[in-house]
């Protein structure tokens, strides 16, 4: 039982990373129909920037309590030049090329990213500093610590106001209006390439943030992270159905759970014989199951009405 | 110019109220629309060859012909959407080159495309507020609101219905109240009538009159000629991308040419 817990408590940590990400992935998705194979390096850039601010800060004598809101809004913020920059030169010039070429553009922005992150940040792991006390809390046998309390909350917090922002704003209803039809929406009124440019940055703001937790959450942070976990966030938005945002964000904890859970039970399942080494393997199960069995995700109508 | 005595040709008792920029005086132009040899083409084709026509203010002019003559694409280029190939479009006496179409509509241009253009998946609400996206005049916004609801009361009982699940006539309904939001000084309607039931064309009709009346500039286009020449005071007959015949409605109805290839007889 206490086992079964604190995978419960590691999923949901894990999943809010990824329903931050998929969000990403699915939003650019819903509006211009482009998956964005960069977003996971987006992550990662995200997660180097605050690590690079946060060493920086504390080496000036900032307090930690200051250091990590400052470095997560520079991240954020750099997080967003980055992702407005990535549509501005790489995917507005294929906007009206065939669907193949914007793919293909975004595994070479990744690439580009990858290899630019390895010649600032160099190839080797970064230690993330231990910021806060980080307290560990006992639930009925399984450990939950100050730094899982924060990031599932902020994950929450964060997707609350995104649905707040997309359903209640104007904003929000010209983005969804141009994911729909972009000519009437610049019949509205609406400028359709601003509103691309600002779903791209916000997605990449929730990638900076998803970034920070990851590597606080590890401890870790290293050129390639944004790779897999790229991976992974994508499964999780075509679990929930990409261009669905509460798909994103079901399929983003759904996905961390049974990760989780997978990682921890396969060994008694086995007999030993598969260990939680095999932890990748089940969010690659989980997209090759979707695509077989429920192509539109969980929750999504939109891809038959897309193709 | 005081608002009252700009638009002479409004009735005081407006559904719509007056559209946010003035008209300055029209810099001595008569025509609010002024179209000069435009030519678009897609792809090598070219689907509007040298058009001419103007639209006065408070007019409602109709332009009719087959499908495939090019009205659609002409409707798109005063919108924007598509660029022209050659010809000048000047509204209000300035020339509409290199405005794109997002700012043509704060300029006083709204189109309801063919097809409508709704968005399904917005509530008949949202829609309604999209119409009004490039506003910020928030309390008139809630005021023109109320007013489309009058006009439109179908629209009252669905205002928080998803625009996909209303009846053809009921998306025209929305499609032209949305058009309306954006407070235009030209309304330009694509096939108003298309896949409507008889009772409905006859009610979006009469809109288009009734709104005509309160001194809106329109153009219309329209594949029924004989219904669209009976509310336009002038028209254009449109013949594979070319102006072949151009007049008053009473005119071009009574006209044997148009009788022949528009009316049946």
């Amino acid at each position: 039982m206490e086992i079964f817990l604190q995978q419960i408590i590691n999923g949901l940590v894990q999943g809010s990373v990824y329903a931050l990400v998929a969000l990403g992935y699915t939003m650019v998705y819903g509006i211009l129909g482009l998956i964005n194979f960069a977003h996971g390096e987006v992550v990662m850039v995200g997660a180097m920037l605050a690590l690079s601010a946060l060493t920086a800060m504390t080496g000036w004598g900032l307090s930690p309590l200051l250091a990590l809101p400052l470095s997560l809004l520079l991240a954020m913020a750099g997080c967003m030049l980055l992702g407005y920059s990535i549509e501005r030169i790489a995917y507005r010039p294929l906007r009206h090329a065939p669907r193949l070429a914007p793919l293909i553009t975004a595994i070479g922005v990744s690439i580009v990213l990858q290899n630019l992150a390895m010649m600032i940040w160099g190839r080797e792991y970064h230690a993330f500093p231990q910021l806060i006390a980080n307290q560990p809390h006992h639930i009925a046998g399984a450990i939950i610590n100050d730094m899982q309390i924060i990031i599932i909350i902020m994950a929450l917090a964060i997707m609350a106001g995104l649905m707040v922002v997309v359903h209640r704003t104007r904003l929000g209803r010209a983005m969804r209006a141009v994911a729909e039809n972009q000519h009437a929406a610049q019949l509205m009124g609406v400028d359709v390439n601003r509103v691309i440019s600002i779903t791209f940055m916000l997605g990449s703001a929730l990638a900076a943030v998803a970034g920070l937790m990851v590597s606080a959450n590890y401890g870790l942070a290293h050129y390639y992270m944004g790779f897999l976990l790229g991976l992974k966030a994508f499964t999780a938005a075509v679990l929930g159905g990409i261009g669905n945002l509460r798909g994103a964000m079901l399929g983003g904890l759904l996905l961390g759970l049974i990760e989780s859970l997978g990682a921890g039970y396969i060994g008694d399942l086995t007999g030993g014989f598969m260990g939680s080494q095999y932890q990748d393997v089940f969010a690659f199960f989980v997209l090759i199951a979707v695509l077989v069995f429920r192509p539109s995700g969980l929750l999504g109508e939109r891809l038959a009405e897309r193709a | 110019m005081s608002n009252g005595t700009s638009f002479p040709w409004k009735r005081e008792s407006s559904l719509l109220e007056k559209p946010r920029a003035q008209v300055g005086g029209l810099n001595g132009a008569q025509h609010l629309l002024d179209v000069k040899g435009l030519q678009v083409g897609y792809g090598g084709i070219h689907a509007v060859k040298c058009i001419d026509l103007h639209v006065a203010p408070g007019e409602l002019v109709a332009l009719i012909g087959s499908n495939g003559a090019g009205k659609t694409t002409t409707l798109k280029s005063l919108a924007g959407l598509l660029a022209p190939a050659a010809g000048q479009i000047y509204y209000d006496g300035k020339s509409l080159h290199a405005v794109p179409a997002h700012r043509r509509v704060s300029m006083g241009i709204a189109l309801v495309p063919e097809g409508r253009g709704v968005f399904a998946r917005l509530s008949v609400a949202e829609n309604l507020l999209m119409g009004a996206y490039s506003r910020c005049d928030q309390a008139e916004i809630n005021n023109d609101l109320a007013r489309m609801y009058d006009l439109f009361p179908r629209l009252v009982e669905r205002r928080n219905q998803l625009a996909g699940t209303l009846s053809g006539g009921e998306q025209q309904m929305l499609a032209m109240a949305r058009a309306l939001m954006s407070r235009p000084r030209l309304l330009m309607l694509d096939e108003p009538s298309m896949g409507l039931a008889p009772l409905m064309v006859k009610k979006i009709f009469e809109t288009i009159q009734d709104v005509a009346l309160q001194g809106m500039s329109i153009l219309l286009v329209e594949q029924n000629a004989r219904l669209a020449l009976q509310v336009a005071s002038r028209g254009y007959v449109m013949e594979s991308g070319a102006i072949t015949l151009s007049g008053k409605s009473s005119e071009l109805l009574g006209s044997d040419a148009v009788q022949r290839a528009y009316l049946g007889g």
